[in-house]
């Protein structure tokens, strides 16, 4: 088999995209909490993203992209049997329970709350935990019932599972916050740890929302990256005041640290010249 | 008498032109004016030339081949000790190593070695062997971290003395600083940079790319899973330095590395590329050395107005002089004995400005410079809406933070002595990772002293009896 061949692929929602492809290295070394970098073609972009599923006997390595550029365009229109360019990790720290004590781990009580194409790195999360014994209760939100993404994988590994979207077509109708809200504030459940991953605006609210608690929060932050190995510096990131890399000292930080303004303004970076080459882009597709 | 003849000038694209494209500044020397420049070398008994060389080629030799127009001979004596004349021919600081050292230097021009050089790194590129060259091989394996300077030349080395070499590098291409930091107007990466790293393949070197020392494999597994007999390690220095000054995460600001990343490894510059680059109406970089010189010449190509902001004086600019000369041509404006003390933004968060205090310089300090101090009351702005940081640069800590046993610097860099030799058994380095940013000549003389050491280190091992202390 080529090097990151893709061996399979699947519209699991709308614009979302998942692909199972042949790394054996990345997944021999891959844990929960970790990234990749990926390249389509000669032509494209290094783009991070999230694992959300690694198989060390078959030596494959899930990712899951949304349609959102030319990038993620690129890599969405691979087909089976044809090869990323480039899929380069795995990257970042993986999550801090990885390398905690089980004993320590045990009893405790996690919550994900997983909003859009953020879910699928929940999942290797929530799966790891899972399999070790650990108690972990999953919110996946989405805009509408279509949206939604990873419902069933994250049914086998959760505790308890919890929609939540915008227009009540699934589950309770409203923002994750309000879900929060509710299991902890009206149910009274108890959590010793919330992880959160999704839109920056969705972590930045979750923040929001479990501060008064004292309820750990943690988030994986999607910054915009080079190499991912800690040599550009393009996804600097304030965390209690202090300038840190999101790639080699992160992705995860404390959600209650982070100053998520000043990094969703980062990643608008290169926001009018990624419109004017989507646009362009779309040109070329109509002849 | 030879050294009557003046320097032959050298052939380069017309300033005004090449401040607007990144093809190659200079053209190099054709053959007439290579074999008249090799005739003003004066053959010195001791020449102090080679001693200045930090991986000693045999210069004398190789120019006295070129005056007698026999370029695979030239080639051949410099192959003996370097891999990538071609490169080193335009970017080594001759100025302060060979040239710096000819004797034709003290009363007039020394001869022009680099550019000799680079034409008979050239000549092999178009006209040399293009057959595998692969020793027998001796059964053992030896892995190098990174494809830049160091790792190029120590694979190169220990290829050629028998061992199966594996080089790893994270990024998709090979290369390292060659590829991702020297810009295209300065070294050429497929013309030049991947038609040497293609020669150092043909003796055998295998290059794997994608592959990340300290995430996607560790040293102790190529030791103990991959049955690597020693590992060198070649990972440069790629950690960049930001000031610590208020409004540095403003948008607008990049460091050196992130933006010569964007141009040079991804081609931003070239619309068929995905990459976006921003380079604003006017780019300030902050730096006085060649990759402060790269960023700003390469912001001016993209359309800024460019300017380089440095603490000192122009004589302890560190850059090499024909980078600062070519840079002037270009019409980069240079602000000297200016040092900046926070960065200005907008409502949004971008860029508009950088606010700047005036230097003047005191006594030579550690480095042997004169040291800036800041002159009271000389604050100024200079309007801008893009930042470059070019400070320097570090090792990156993901090798030493995950290999147990090999001890670093407080700067981060890797403890190795003078033969590359860490505190781990087996495993040696060299290059940027152990001394911090400096040369790509010198990261080459590491790395053959390197590929000189894991050899005696693997036969002391495999064959203690032979071991010829």
């Amino acid at each position: 088999m080529n090097m990151f061949e893709i061996t399979e692929k699947s519209f699991i929602a709308d614009n979302i995209c998942r692909m199972k492809v042949s790394a054996p290295r990345v997944a021999h070394a891959a844990r929960p909490g970790q990234f990749v970098i990926v390249r389509a073609d000669e032509y494209g972009e290094r783009i991070p993203l999230t694992i959300a599923d690694y198989d060390t006997a078959e030596g494959s390595v899930t990712i899951v992209t949304q349609t959102i550029g030319v990038s993620t365009r690129k890599i969405c229109a691979l087909n089976v049997g044809e090869s990323l360019a480039d899929l380069a990790g795995p990257l970042g720290r993986p999550s801090e329970f990885v390398n905690t004590p089980i004993e320590e781990l045990r009893g405790r009580r996690y919550l994900f709350v997983a909003g859009g194409v953020g879910t699928a790195p929940v999942y290797p999360q929530v799966k790891w935990l899972h399999e070790h014994g650990i108690e972990a209760d999953v919110i996946i939100g989405a805009k509408t019932k279509s949206l939604l993404i990873y419902t069933e994988e994250m049914r086998s590994v959760a505790s308890n599972l919890y929609i939540a979207t915008d227009d009540g077509s699934e589950g309770y109708k409203g923002m994750v916050t309000g879900l929060i809200k509710e299991l902890v504030e009206n149910r009274g459940i108890h959590y010793d740890e919330c992880v959160a991953i999704g839109p920056m605006i969705m972590m930045k609210f979750v923040a929001l929302t479990t501060k008064p608690y004292g309820l750990k929060t943690t988030v994986s932050l999607n910054a915009l990256m080079v190499d991912g190995t800690g040599m550009c510096g393009a996804c600097r990131v304030s965390v209690g005041g202090k300038t840190l890399f999101t790639c080699v000292d992160g992705p995860e930080f404390d959600g209650h640290l982070v100053d998520f303004d000043e990094a969703m303004r980062r990643q608008s970076m290169f926001r009018n010249q990624e419109r004017e080459a989507s646009e362009k882009s779309h040109e070329c597709n109509c002849f | 008498m030879a050294n009557r003849i003046p320097r032959v000038a050298v052939r380069e694209q017309d300033p005004a032109v090449r401040a607007t494209n990144f093809k190659e500044v200079c053209y190099g020397y054709d053959r007439d004016e290579a074999i008249l420049e090799a005739s003003r070398c004066l053959h010195c008994k001791n020449p102090r030339c080679v001693e200045a060389c930090p991986v000693n080629i045999r210069i004398p030799d190789f120019i006295k081949a070129l005056t007698e127009g026999n370029e695979a001979e030239a080639a051949a004596i410099i192959a003996e000790d370097s891999s990538l004349p071609s490169i080193c021919g335009r970017v080594c600081p001759q100025e302060t190593q060979c040239e710096g050292s000819c004797i034709l230097g003290i009363k007039g021009e020394p001869v022009a070695i680099g550019k000799l050089e680079r034409y008979v790194g050239d000549w092999s590129i178009a006209n040399g062997d293009k057959e595998p060259r692969k020793t027998a091989r001796n059964g053992h394996k030896v892995a190098v971290i990174g494809s830049g300077p160091s790792g190029l030349a120590c694979a190169s080395d220990l290829a050629k003395m028998g061992y199966e070499v594996k080089i790893f590098e994270a990024l998709h291409e090979v290369g390292g600083v060659l590829t991702y930091g020297i810009p295209e107007f300065r070294l050429p990466k497929k013309a030049v940079v991947a038609a040497e790293i293609e020669a150092v393949k043909r003796l055998g070197v295998e290059i794997e790319t994608d592959v990340i020392a300290g995430r996607t494999i560790t040293i102790d597994s190529l030791m103990d899973e991959e049955g690597y007999d020693a590992v060198f390690i070649g990972s440069g220095a790629g950690l960049p330095r930001f000031m610590g000054i208020e409004g540095e995460n403003f948008n607008g600001v990049f460091s050196a590395n992130e933006f010569l990343t964007r141009a040079n490894l991804m081609k931003a510059y070239d619309s068929h590329y995905d990459t976006p680059i921003f380079a604003g109406r006017r780019a300030v970089v902050v730096g006085g050395g060649n990759v402060a010189m790269d960023a700003v010449r390469t912001a001016k190509r993209l359309g800024a107005e460019a300017v380089i902001v440095y603490r000192r004086s122009e004589t302890e600019l560190p850059a090499r002089a024909e980078e600062v000369h070519h840079a002037k041509e270009e019409g980069i404006e240079f602000r000297m004995l200016t040092n900046p003390t926070r960065i200005l933004g907008d409502e949004q968060g971008r860029v508009r400005g950088i606010s700047c205090v005036e230097m003047t310089l005191g006594e030579p300090d550690e480095s042997g410079r004169r040291a800036p101090v800041v002159k009271p009351g000389s604050d100024f702005e200079i309007e801008c809406d893009v930042v470059i940081m070019a400070l320097g640069t570090s090792p990156n800590p993901l090798i030493a933070s995950t290999t147990a046993g090999l001890e670093t610097s407080r700067r981060g860099c890797i403890v190795a002595d003078a033969e590359g030799a860490t505190t781990r058994e087996g495993v040696f380095a060299g290059g940027d990772a152990v001394t911090g940013a400096a040369t790509v000549i010198l990261a080459m003389g590491a790395g053959r002293r390197a590929a000189a050491a894991i050899d005696r280190y693997i036969k002391s091992k495999t064959n203690p009896e032979k071991l010829d202390i």
